[in-house]
Protein backbone atom coordinates (compact mmCIF):
# COMPACT_ATOMS: atom_id res chain seq x y z
CA UNK A 1 0.00 0.00 0.00
CA UNK A 2 3.00 2.57 0.59
CA UNK A 3 3.72 2.19 -3.41
CA UNK A 4 0.37 2.94 -3.98
CA UNK A 5 0.02 5.55 -1.74
CA UNK A 6 3.09 7.34 -2.79
CA UNK A 7 1.87 7.27 -6.49
CA UNK A 8 -1.68 8.64 -5.61
CA UNK A 9 0.40 10.84 -3.50
CA UNK A 10 2.25 12.22 -6.89
CA UNK A 11 -0.86 12.41 -9.00
CA UNK A 12 -2.06 14.49 -6.36
CA UNK A 13 0.73 16.75 -6.36
CA UNK A 14 0.94 16.76 -9.94
CA UNK A 15 -3.01 17.84 -10.81
CA UNK A 16 -3.31 20.69 -7.76
CA UNK A 17 0.39 22.11 -8.23
CA UNK A 18 2.82 23.98 -5.96
CA UNK A 19 0.30 26.68 -5.55
CA UNK A 20 -1.87 24.38 -3.40
CA UNK A 21 0.20 23.43 -1.05
CA UNK A 22 1.60 19.45 -0.40
CA UNK A 23 -1.79 17.42 -0.72
CA UNK A 24 -2.66 15.21 2.24
CA UNK A 25 -5.27 13.35 3.66
CA UNK A 26 -7.48 16.59 4.77
CA UNK A 27 -7.52 17.20 1.66
CA UNK A 28 -11.55 17.95 0.44
CA UNK A 29 -13.38 18.90 -2.53
CA UNK A 30 -14.50 22.40 -2.57
CA UNK A 31 -10.91 23.36 -1.13
CA UNK A 32 -7.78 24.36 -2.01
CA UNK A 33 -8.62 24.73 -5.41
CA UNK A 34 -10.47 21.53 -5.63
CA UNK A 35 -13.12 22.19 -8.16
CA UNK A 36 -14.86 20.50 -10.68
CA UNK A 37 -12.73 21.40 -13.45
CA UNK A 38 -9.82 20.16 -11.39
CA UNK A 39 -11.44 17.18 -10.07
CA UNK A 40 -12.16 15.54 -13.76
CA UNK A 41 -8.31 16.23 -14.34
CA UNK A 42 -7.83 14.34 -11.04
CA UNK A 43 -9.63 11.54 -12.02
CA UNK A 44 -8.10 11.18 -15.50
CA UNK A 45 -4.99 11.27 -13.90
CA UNK A 46 -5.89 8.79 -11.34
CA UNK A 47 -7.48 6.53 -13.96
CA UNK A 48 -4.28 6.45 -16.38
CA UNK A 49 -1.88 6.21 -13.66
CA UNK A 50 -3.39 2.57 -12.12
CA UNK A 51 -5.24 1.49 -15.00
CA UNK A 52 -9.09 1.52 -14.10
CA UNK A 53 -12.24 3.59 -14.62
CA UNK A 54 -14.13 4.83 -12.30
CA UNK A 55 -17.62 4.36 -12.85
CA UNK A 56 -19.82 7.85 -12.26
CA UNK A 57 -21.26 7.65 -9.26
CA UNK A 58 -17.65 7.39 -7.93
CA UNK A 59 -16.49 10.46 -9.72
CA UNK A 60 -19.40 12.05 -7.72
CA UNK A 61 -18.81 10.70 -4.50
CA UNK A 62 -15.05 11.12 -4.73
CA UNK A 63 -14.94 13.97 -2.26
CA UNK A 64 -11.75 13.55 -0.15
CA UNK A 65 -8.31 12.44 -0.44
CA UNK A 66 -9.09 9.88 2.16
CA UNK A 67 -12.17 8.47 -0.02
CA UNK A 68 -10.35 8.07 -2.87
CA UNK A 69 -7.87 5.85 -1.62
CA UNK A 70 -10.63 3.62 -0.19
CA UNK A 71 -11.79 3.61 -3.67
CA UNK A 72 -8.79 2.44 -5.51
CA UNK A 73 -9.06 -0.91 -2.79
CA UNK A 74 -12.80 -0.99 -4.83
CA UNK A 75 -11.23 -1.45 -7.99
CA UNK A 76 -8.91 -3.43 -6.87
CA UNK A 77 -5.69 -1.68 -6.47
CA UNK A 78 -3.86 -2.88 -3.41
CA UNK B 1 -12.20 -1.01 -50.18
CA UNK B 2 -11.00 2.58 -49.03
CA UNK B 3 -8.79 3.53 -46.43
CA UNK B 4 -10.40 6.69 -45.05
CA UNK B 5 -10.36 5.30 -41.32
CA UNK B 6 -7.62 2.90 -41.69
CA UNK B 7 -6.38 1.96 -38.19
CA UNK B 8 -8.87 3.71 -36.56
CA UNK B 9 -11.21 1.86 -33.20
CA UNK B 10 -14.83 2.69 -33.77
CA UNK B 11 -17.61 1.68 -31.54
CA UNK B 12 -21.19 1.88 -33.38
CA UNK B 13 -24.05 1.15 -31.36
CA UNK B 14 -27.27 -0.22 -32.24
CA UNK B 15 -25.10 -1.48 -34.82
CA UNK B 16 -26.92 -5.09 -35.33
CA UNK B 17 -29.51 -4.22 -38.21
CA UNK B 18 -30.28 -1.14 -40.66
CA UNK B 19 -28.23 2.16 -40.34
CA UNK B 20 -26.63 0.67 -37.36
CA UNK B 21 -25.14 -2.49 -39.49
CA UNK B 22 -24.62 0.01 -42.77
CA UNK B 23 -22.09 1.95 -40.69
CA UNK B 24 -20.69 -0.88 -39.01
CA UNK B 25 -19.49 -2.31 -42.66
CA UNK B 26 -18.88 0.74 -44.38
CA UNK B 27 -16.61 1.49 -41.59
CA UNK B 28 -15.22 -1.67 -42.02
CA UNK B 29 -14.14 -1.54 -45.17
CA UNK B 30 -12.44 1.75 -45.06
CA UNK B 31 -10.27 0.28 -42.81
CA UNK B 32 -11.45 1.18 -38.86
CA UNK B 33 -11.74 -1.40 -36.68
CA UNK B 34 -15.60 -1.76 -35.67
CA UNK B 35 -16.97 -3.07 -32.62
CA UNK B 36 -20.49 -3.11 -33.09
CA UNK B 37 -23.05 -3.46 -30.31
CA UNK B 38 -26.33 -4.53 -29.86
CA UNK B 39 -28.26 -5.49 -26.65
CA UNK B 40 -28.23 -9.16 -27.24
CA UNK B 41 -31.67 -9.95 -26.79
CA UNK B 42 -32.42 -9.37 -30.33
CA UNK B 43 -31.66 -11.02 -33.41
CA UNK B 44 -31.70 -9.32 -37.33
CA UNK B 45 -34.59 -10.32 -39.62
CA UNK B 46 -34.14 -10.68 -43.42
CA UNK B 47 -36.34 -7.49 -43.65
CA UNK B 48 -34.75 -5.09 -40.48
CA UNK B 49 -37.32 -6.12 -37.90
CA UNK B 50 -36.10 -7.54 -34.25
CA UNK B 51 -37.49 -10.71 -32.52
CA UNK B 52 -36.72 -11.79 -28.42
CA UNK B 53 -33.62 -14.62 -28.96
CA UNK B 54 -31.06 -14.67 -26.52
CA UNK B 55 -28.76 -14.54 -27.11
CA UNK B 56 -28.44 -12.58 -29.99
CA UNK B 57 -26.97 -13.41 -33.23
CA UNK B 58 -23.46 -11.55 -34.19
CA UNK B 59 -24.28 -10.42 -37.31
CA UNK B 60 -20.29 -10.22 -38.46
CA UNK B 61 -17.47 -11.97 -37.33
CA UNK B 62 -13.90 -10.85 -36.43
CA UNK B 63 -12.06 -11.96 -39.47
CA UNK B 64 -14.69 -9.10 -41.10
CA UNK B 65 -12.59 -6.59 -38.52
CA UNK B 66 -16.21 -6.02 -37.23
CA UNK B 67 -16.40 -7.42 -33.49
CA UNK B 68 -19.76 -8.08 -31.99
CA UNK B 69 -20.18 -6.39 -28.34
CA UNK B 70 -23.36 -7.05 -26.62
CA UNK B 71 -24.59 -4.35 -24.02
CA UNK B 72 -27.22 -1.95 -23.19
CA UNK B 73 -26.26 1.45 -23.97
CA UNK B 74 -28.25 2.96 -21.44
CA UNK B 75 -26.92 0.60 -18.25
CA UNK B 76 -23.97 2.30 -16.74
CA UNK B 77 -21.86 -0.06 -15.63
CA UNK B 78 -22.23 -3.01 -18.67
CA UNK B 79 -21.58 0.07 -20.48
CA UNK B 80 -18.23 1.31 -18.78
CA UNK B 81 -17.07 -2.21 -18.23
CA UNK B 82 -17.48 -2.67 -22.67
CA UNK B 83 -15.53 0.65 -23.96
CA UNK B 84 -12.55 0.02 -20.62
CA UNK B 85 -12.46 -3.24 -22.51
CA UNK B 86 -12.27 -2.09 -25.71
CA UNK B 87 -9.89 1.06 -24.50
CA UNK B 88 -7.83 -1.52 -23.06
CA UNK B 89 -7.16 -3.76 -25.65
CA UNK B 90 -6.32 -0.96 -28.31
CA UNK B 91 -5.12 1.86 -25.83
CA UNK B 92 -7.60 4.41 -27.77
CA UNK B 93 -11.04 5.02 -29.14
CA UNK B 94 -11.27 7.36 -32.34
CA UNK B 95 -14.99 7.16 -33.13
CA UNK B 96 -17.76 6.76 -31.37
CA UNK B 97 -21.46 6.67 -33.28
CA UNK B 98 -24.46 6.79 -31.24
CA UNK B 99 -26.53 4.82 -33.11
CA UNK B 100 -29.08 2.99 -31.25
CA UNK B 101 -32.25 4.35 -31.07
CA UNK B 102 -36.19 3.14 -30.98
CA UNK B 103 -39.21 4.68 -32.66
CA UNK B 104 -42.99 4.54 -31.61
CA UNK B 105 -44.95 6.67 -33.51
CA UNK B 106 -48.19 7.95 -32.01
CA UNK B 107 -50.82 10.66 -32.30
CA UNK B 108 -51.40 13.24 -29.55
CA UNK B 109 -53.78 11.60 -27.22
CA UNK B 110 -52.67 8.06 -27.87
CA UNK B 111 -48.63 8.88 -26.72
CA UNK B 112 -48.32 5.50 -24.12
CA UNK B 113 -45.98 7.12 -21.45
CA UNK B 114 -44.38 3.57 -21.23
CA UNK B 115 -43.46 4.23 -24.71
CA UNK B 116 -42.23 7.86 -23.86
CA UNK B 117 -39.89 6.37 -21.08
CA UNK B 118 -38.58 3.53 -23.24
CA UNK B 119 -37.44 6.36 -26.25
CA UNK B 120 -36.27 8.51 -23.36
CA UNK B 121 -34.43 5.75 -21.98
CA UNK B 122 -32.76 4.24 -25.33
CA UNK B 123 -32.44 7.48 -27.31
CA UNK B 124 -31.23 10.37 -24.90
CA UNK B 125 -30.01 8.59 -21.72
CA UNK B 126 -28.29 6.08 -23.58
CA UNK B 127 -27.14 8.50 -25.68
CA UNK B 128 -25.56 10.78 -23.09
CA UNK B 129 -24.06 7.74 -21.51
CA UNK B 130 -22.42 6.70 -24.40
CA UNK B 131 -21.10 10.17 -25.11
CA UNK B 132 -19.81 10.46 -21.12
CA UNK B 133 -18.32 7.01 -20.98
CA UNK B 134 -16.32 7.66 -24.43
CA UNK B 135 -15.06 11.15 -24.48
CA UNK B 136 -13.70 10.56 -21.36
CA UNK B 137 -11.78 7.91 -22.52
CA UNK B 138 -10.76 9.76 -25.80
CA UNK B 139 -9.70 12.73 -23.31
CA UNK B 140 -6.79 10.41 -22.00
CA UNK B 141 -4.65 10.07 -25.36
CA UNK B 142 -5.09 13.79 -25.58
CA UNK B 143 -5.80 12.78 -29.34
CA UNK B 144 -9.36 13.57 -28.89
CA UNK B 145 -12.07 11.73 -31.34
CA UNK B 146 -14.90 12.09 -33.19
CA UNK B 147 -18.74 11.12 -31.58
CA UNK B 148 -21.31 11.10 -34.19
CA UNK B 149 -25.08 11.19 -32.78
CA UNK B 150 -28.17 9.82 -34.58
CA UNK B 151 -30.40 12.15 -34.44
CA UNK B 152 -33.71 12.67 -37.06
CA UNK B 153 -35.13 15.18 -39.20
CA UNK B 154 -38.09 14.60 -36.99
CA UNK B 155 -35.86 16.15 -34.18
CA UNK B 156 -35.50 19.49 -36.67
CA UNK B 157 -38.82 20.22 -38.29
CA UNK B 158 -41.12 18.01 -35.85
CA UNK B 159 -43.74 16.05 -37.65
CA UNK B 160 -47.33 15.10 -36.67
CA UNK B 161 -47.89 11.52 -35.01
CA UNK B 162 -43.80 12.11 -33.99
CA UNK B 163 -44.25 14.44 -30.94
CA UNK B 164 -42.64 12.23 -28.15
CA UNK B 165 -39.96 10.62 -30.62
CA UNK B 166 -39.36 13.72 -32.10
CA UNK B 167 -38.33 15.29 -28.52
CA UNK B 168 -36.06 12.52 -27.90
CA UNK B 169 -34.19 13.63 -31.28
CA UNK B 170 -34.57 16.76 -30.49
CA UNK B 171 -32.84 16.35 -27.20
CA UNK B 172 -29.98 14.69 -29.53
CA UNK B 173 -29.25 17.92 -31.24
CA UNK B 174 -29.21 19.94 -28.04
CA UNK B 175 -26.88 17.02 -26.56
CA UNK B 176 -24.59 17.62 -29.55
CA UNK B 177 -24.34 21.25 -29.81
CA UNK B 178 -23.83 21.17 -25.67
CA UNK B 179 -21.04 18.63 -25.67
CA UNK B 180 -19.64 19.96 -29.09
CA UNK B 181 -18.49 23.30 -27.23
CA UNK B 182 -17.28 21.40 -23.86
CA UNK B 183 -15.30 18.79 -25.42
CA UNK B 184 -13.81 20.98 -28.22
CA UNK B 185 -10.56 21.92 -26.02
CA UNK B 186 -9.91 18.06 -25.42
CA UNK B 187 -10.16 17.79 -29.56
CA UNK B 188 -13.29 15.52 -29.33
CA UNK B 189 -15.34 16.54 -32.17
CA UNK B 190 -18.95 16.12 -31.55
CA UNK B 191 -21.89 16.26 -34.43
CA UNK B 192 -25.29 14.69 -35.58
CA UNK B 193 -26.45 12.79 -38.29
CA UNK B 194 -30.17 13.44 -39.34
CA UNK B 195 -31.45 10.95 -41.35
CA UNK B 196 -34.65 11.23 -43.14
CA UNK B 197 -36.94 8.34 -44.14
CA UNK B 198 -34.77 5.72 -44.34
CA UNK B 199 -35.60 2.32 -45.60
CA UNK B 200 -34.54 0.56 -42.31
CA UNK B 201 -36.44 -0.97 -39.37
CA UNK B 202 -39.79 0.79 -38.27
CA UNK B 203 -40.54 1.75 -42.17
CA UNK B 204 -40.90 -1.95 -43.49
CA UNK B 205 -43.44 -1.78 -41.33
CA UNK B 206 -45.40 1.46 -42.26
CA UNK B 207 -48.38 1.27 -44.81
CA UNK B 208 -46.67 1.40 -48.57
CA UNK B 209 -48.74 4.07 -49.81
CA UNK B 210 -48.11 5.96 -46.75
CA UNK B 211 -44.18 5.48 -47.84
CA UNK B 212 -44.88 6.82 -51.25
CA UNK B 213 -46.49 9.86 -50.19
CA UNK B 214 -44.08 10.91 -47.98
CA UNK B 215 -41.35 10.54 -50.79
CA UNK B 216 -43.27 13.15 -52.82
CA UNK B 217 -41.93 15.76 -50.22
CA UNK B 218 -38.47 14.57 -50.72
CA UNK B 219 -36.50 16.66 -53.52
CA UNK B 220 -34.36 14.07 -54.36
CA UNK B 221 -37.26 12.03 -55.22
CA UNK B 222 -36.29 8.94 -53.28
CA UNK B 223 -36.02 7.14 -49.54
CA UNK B 224 -32.42 7.09 -48.24
CA UNK B 225 -31.14 4.24 -47.99
CA UNK B 226 -29.24 2.78 -44.97
CA UNK B 227 -25.88 3.40 -46.93
CA UNK B 228 -26.59 7.15 -47.40
CA UNK B 229 -26.24 7.23 -43.84
CA UNK B 230 -23.18 5.80 -43.22
CA UNK B 231 -21.54 7.60 -45.87
CA UNK B 232 -22.85 10.68 -43.85
CA UNK B 233 -21.06 9.22 -40.92
CA UNK B 234 -18.02 8.09 -42.66
CA UNK B 235 -17.39 11.78 -43.57
CA UNK B 236 -17.88 12.84 -39.45
CA UNK B 237 -15.79 9.90 -38.32
CA UNK B 238 -12.67 10.85 -40.91
CA UNK B 239 -10.35 13.12 -40.93
CA UNK B 240 -12.43 14.84 -43.77
CA UNK B 241 -14.54 16.71 -41.10
CA UNK B 242 -11.20 17.45 -39.18
CA UNK B 243 -12.64 20.73 -38.53
CA UNK B 244 -16.31 20.00 -38.11
CA UNK B 245 -18.00 19.97 -34.84
CA UNK B 246 -20.85 21.23 -33.28
CA UNK B 247 -22.57 20.41 -36.48
CA UNK B 248 -26.25 18.51 -37.58
CA UNK B 249 -25.95 17.15 -41.03
CA UNK B 250 -29.16 16.28 -42.56
CA UNK B 251 -29.82 13.24 -44.48
CA UNK B 252 -32.67 13.40 -45.99
CA UNK B 253 -32.27 14.13 -49.91
CA UNK B 254 -33.62 17.58 -49.09
CA UNK B 255 -37.05 16.89 -47.40
CA UNK B 256 -39.69 19.25 -47.47
CA UNK B 257 -41.67 18.71 -44.00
Amino acid sequence: MDEIRERYQKVFEDVFGPAAGTPHSEFVFGENGWDSVVHMSLITELEDEFGIMFDTDDILHYGSYQNGLRLLEKYEIR
Amino acid sequence: MGSLLEGKICLVTGASRGIGKAIAELFAAEGAVVYANSRGGRKAGPDGSGEAGSPGEAAFTEEDRIRPVYFDCADEEAARRAVFSIYREHGRIDVLVNNAGIVYNEPIGMISMKHVEEMLRVNVYGTINMLQLTSRLMMRGRAGGSIINISSVTGIYGNPGQSAYSSTKGAVISLTKSAAKELGPMRIRVNAIAPGLTLAGEAYKTDPAKIKERIGNIRLGRAAEPEDIAKACLFLASDLSGFVSGQIIAADGCTVM
